[in-house]
């Protein structure tokens, strides 16, 4: 399993920019190890208003069980990347990211 | 919350001919509804925006609103016979193979009814056991106190005798293992007189009342059953070893009472009894046979010619076929209804439906030279998935944080409505059986899939209504079939036609569809690929039961899931499953093209290449004078994305083929596909691998017929792009102009 290296801060600023598309290979190595996660405390967006507002949520794990919605409501798909971006890489190294 | 939905008895109709309506919806006391036919889905307001044509019905208008439930679950039947009702003492036996035996009580095999009998299942320890339910509900359960150890093979079996209250309870491993719980006997004395009047035996469950005019059951096993007995008197440990063999012995006929075969009648909904009573009984929500036996040598893969070794069906708690609910209305289609993609749009103030069906011509005629095939096939297979719920390898695939749609929040709740063959069942086992018995909530207008890259993100069915949007949008007239017109009529469904065109993603085709489209072309017809990744699974659609389809994702390809070894045969049809490329049948013969690499990001363009010159092809880029095509679109941006062809000669790509133009520059997200990959190396992705492209291509066939192929998922979501006026659309109006025309290609 990839472990979050201090030279990774790098490419922090070009997922900002970029969320959805074509990566470096460093950046890229990132995103497979976030966009791996398992699925109890997956982050997923749950469309309400269809292409116009999202709600994140995280599932449980276990099939059948409600997903568990968050009060984080977005109006921009790359915006829910870049709140989950932030999510995980607290999650992986601590340190939190400024908006 | 989904309120209201429902489903269709066909998927396809004739003018006279009905489909029948059944509906299921909450919180309301009317619905309304209506018939309309589908142009287009995509809801994006990058797009032209959601299209439909409301079309007169006598269906129309208010219907008084009502619940229908779903039972899920599988199970097999033995109706009440006096051979029960007269059962004092007796065995019940068979050898089992349970898949989740820690998930709670399971009946393995019930003999009584509703108000009580005996059941032998898995207590909630996981350990064998054997209820005895008496007059007024009391029970008194026997267990063995062992836990069973999943996945592992098991003889079973449990006598009493009536006249003592005696029970006796087997559990014995086949394999065994140090330190885990061997082969154990219990006996125990219990008081209570198991109620047996009226007495029915259900396998994998145990009776719980009726529901939608059939018997319901609950405590569903997980996992198969093989060989299961009943006896009229106790056995010996002994004769229950003999009566376990596939002849039943002379001196035991008296004593038997019935002895299932699963191993007959496999490609029925059929078991059969091989005792002299013959009390054959049904399975319900059709569970899966043509699976290993515990006698299963690895000498055979073929069901067909060992039938005795594949014994066994495998039960699922989550398994269903036809929701069997009461119809809400019906609509004969009239004389004169233009051939095309209609649903039964249903709806109350706070939710809504569409239940898709296709509109086609009377048999033997049409009303155009095009037709467009529906891919129900494929529609079916991907019918209610689950996949951005369960696998958290989805979001590798499409390197985005997984965008659910209500429908999919209500599937992971409800999981009633059953899987699809890209899902595995609650026990971890593939589903490999799908129907559109229910209603699919995934093969809707306006539906968004998380398979449809960055944009409007639309697959399968909305993904084709980007197709039929551009025929009406274009003046095209066209008609309709679906996949199961093709399969059922064969090469008499199409000869009518001049052209062919695909769908976007037209992946699953029994025997009969690709023997009915090859002999279509060697006739002389004309097919345009409007997509990629088709004639890629094997598949079967059951011979006699209506509307469930079967796929073994046998050997190789990308699968979401794996058949296991000696289980790549059909059940349905005993043909060999998996890939048509495993068959000696890869996409490039049919097409020119076939399944090459996938991502489901950002899509990209073509580029042109040096045969786009070629005089052959010159009538392809008419109006079209720029080198990059589809460089836009809603499909994450591009007309090449989501899944991609080659052109592979050794693969059966035509020597006279011309790639006219092939696709460049995707990104990483692209991945070579498995089939293509013997030893693993790096480099398999998008800019760095030769394989990750699609390759736009024309040929002549000998017949004076001829082929074109887009070669990627993508391209349908670029027609629309500026009003319908772009290259990708153009090169689609060159093609299929040229293609109605009758003249011969040379």
């Amino acid at each position: 399993m990839y472990k979050i290296q201090p030279d990774d801060r790098k490419v922090v600023e070009e997922f900002r920019r970029n969320p959805i598309g074509r990566h470096s290979p460093q950046l890229q190595r990132v995103l497979n190890l976030f966009r791996g996660a398992p699925m109890e405390d997956k982050y997923v967006l749950i469309t309400r208003i269809p292409h116009k507002e999202w709600v994140l949520g995280q599932m449980t794990g276990k099939r059948g069980e409600p997903i568990r919605m968050t009060n984080q409501v977005f109006h921009n798909i790359e915006e829910a990347e870049w709140y989950v971006f932030r999510q995980r890489w607290k999650l992986h190294t601590g340190e939190n990211l400024e908006e | 919350m989904k309120s209201i939905m429902g489903y269709s008895d066909k998927i396809s109709a004739c003018p006279g001919e009905q489909v029948t309506f059944m509906v299921s919806c909450v919180g309301q006391p009317t619905y309304r509804a209506r018939l309309v036919k589908i142009i287009h889905g995509d809801t994006s307001p990058d797009g032209p925006g959601y299209k439909e044509r409301e079309v007169e019905a006598s269906f129309a208008g208010d219907h008084k609103a009502r619940f229908q439930h779903i039972y899920a679950g599988s199970h097999a039947i033995v109706e009440n016979t006096p051979h029960f009702d007269a059962l004092g003492s007796l065995t019940l036996q068979a050898m089992i193979w349970p898949t989740t035996p820690d998930k709670g009580p399971q009946a393995i095999l019930s003999l009584g009814s509703e108000a009580g009998g005996l059941v032998l299942g898995i207590d909630g320890s996981g350990a064998l056991c054997l209820a005895v339910t008496g007059d007024g509900g009391a029970t008194e359960t026997v267990s063995t106190g062992k836990p069973m150890v999943g996945r592992e093979w098991y003889f079973v079996a449990a006598t009493y005798d009536r006249a003592t209250g005696e029970a006796h309870l087997h559990q014995e491993p086949l394999v065994p293992y140090a330190l885990t719980a061997g082969a154990t006997s219990v006996t125990m004395t219990v008081a209570t007189r198991p109620t047996l009047a009226g007495a029915f035996v259900m396998m994998a469950a145990r009776p719980a009342g009726t529901g939608n005019g059939r018997v319901v059951g609950t405590d569903h096993l997980n996992g198969k059953i093989d060989r299961p007995r009943l006896a009229n008197r106790v056995l010996s440990r002994l004769e229950m070893e003999r009566l376990r063999g596939d002849v039943l012995p002379p001196d035991l006929l008296t004593a038997v009472v019935a002895a299932w075969d699963f191993s007959a009648d496999i490609t029925s909904d059929v078991i059969s009894d091989a005792s002299p009573n013959r009390l054959h009984g049904k399975t319900i929500n059709m569970p899966v046979r043509a699976m290993k036996g515990h006698n299963w040598t690895g000498d055979e893969m073929n069901w067909r010619n060992a039938p005795e070794q594949y014994g066994a069906i495998h039960f699922h708690d989550d398994d269903l076929h036809d929701c069997a609910w009461e119809t809400d209305f019906t609509f004969t289609v009239p004389d004169g209804l233009r051939s095309g993609l209609y649903a039964a749009h249903i709806a109350t103030a706070h939710d809504e439906d569409f239940i898709p069906f296709v509109v086609r011509p009377a048999r033997g005629t049409k009303t155009s030279d095009l037709v467009f095939v529906v891919p129900t096939a494929s529609y079916m297979a991907y019918a209610n998935e689950h996949m951005m719920t369960d696998a958290p390898l989805a979001e590798h695939l499409t390197d985005q944080v997984a965008v659910l749609q209500q429908t999919d929040v209500f599937l992971h709740e409800h999981r009633e409505f059953g899987a699809s063959c890209y899902d595995s069942h609650s026990d971890g086992s593939g589903v490999c059986y799908t129907s559109r018995l229910r209603p699919v909530l995934t093969m809707r207008p306006k539906y968004q899939s998380w398979l449809g890259g960055k944009g409007s993100s639309l697959w399968q069915m909305n993904a084709d209504t980007h197709i039929t949007d551009w025929l009406e949008e274009s003046g095209f007239e066209y008609d309709c079939l679906t996949d199961e017109d093709v399969h059922a009529e064969g090469y008499a469904a199409l000869a009518p036609y001049r052209v062919f065109m695909t769908s976007t993603h037209h992946e699953y085709w029994s025997k009969e569809m690709w023997d009915a489209l090859d002999a279509f072309k060697r006739h002389g017809g004309r097919l345009i690929y409007m997509g990629a990744n088709a004639w890629y699974w094997r598949v079967a659609f059951h011979p006699t039961l209506p509307g469930i389809m079967e796929v073994r994702r046998a050997e190789g390809g990308i699968r979401a899931w794996a058949a296991e070894p000696g289980e790549y045969y059909h059940s349905f049809t005993g043909e060999f499953g998996g890939l048509w490329r495993r068959s000696g049948r890869p996409p490039q013969m049919m097409a020119g093209t076939g399944f090459s690499a996938q991502g489901f990001d950002i899509s990209s363009y073509y580029r042109k290449t040096a045969d786009a010159e070629n005089p052959r092809a010159k009538f392809i880029f008419e109006g079209v004078e720029e080198e990059i095509i589809g460089d836009f679109g809603l499909i994450g941006g591009g007309a090449a994305g989501l899944e991609l062809d080659r052109a592979d000669r050794l693969l059966g790509t035509p020597p006279n083929a011309l790639v006219v133009a092939s696709s460049e520059n995707h990104s990483q997200i692209y991945m070579v596909v498995c089939e293509e990959i013997f030893i693993n190396a790096p480099g398999m992705c998008g800019g760095e691998h030769p394989f990750v492209r699609a390759d736009m291509v024309f040929y002549e066939t000998a017949a004076g017929g001829a082929v074109f192929s887009t070669s990627s998922i993508a391209w349908a979501g670029s027609l629309s792009h500026n009003n319908y006026d772009n290259n990708v659309s153009r090169v689609t109006s060159n093609v299929l102009k040229r293609f109605l025309d009758a003249k011969a290609f040379q």
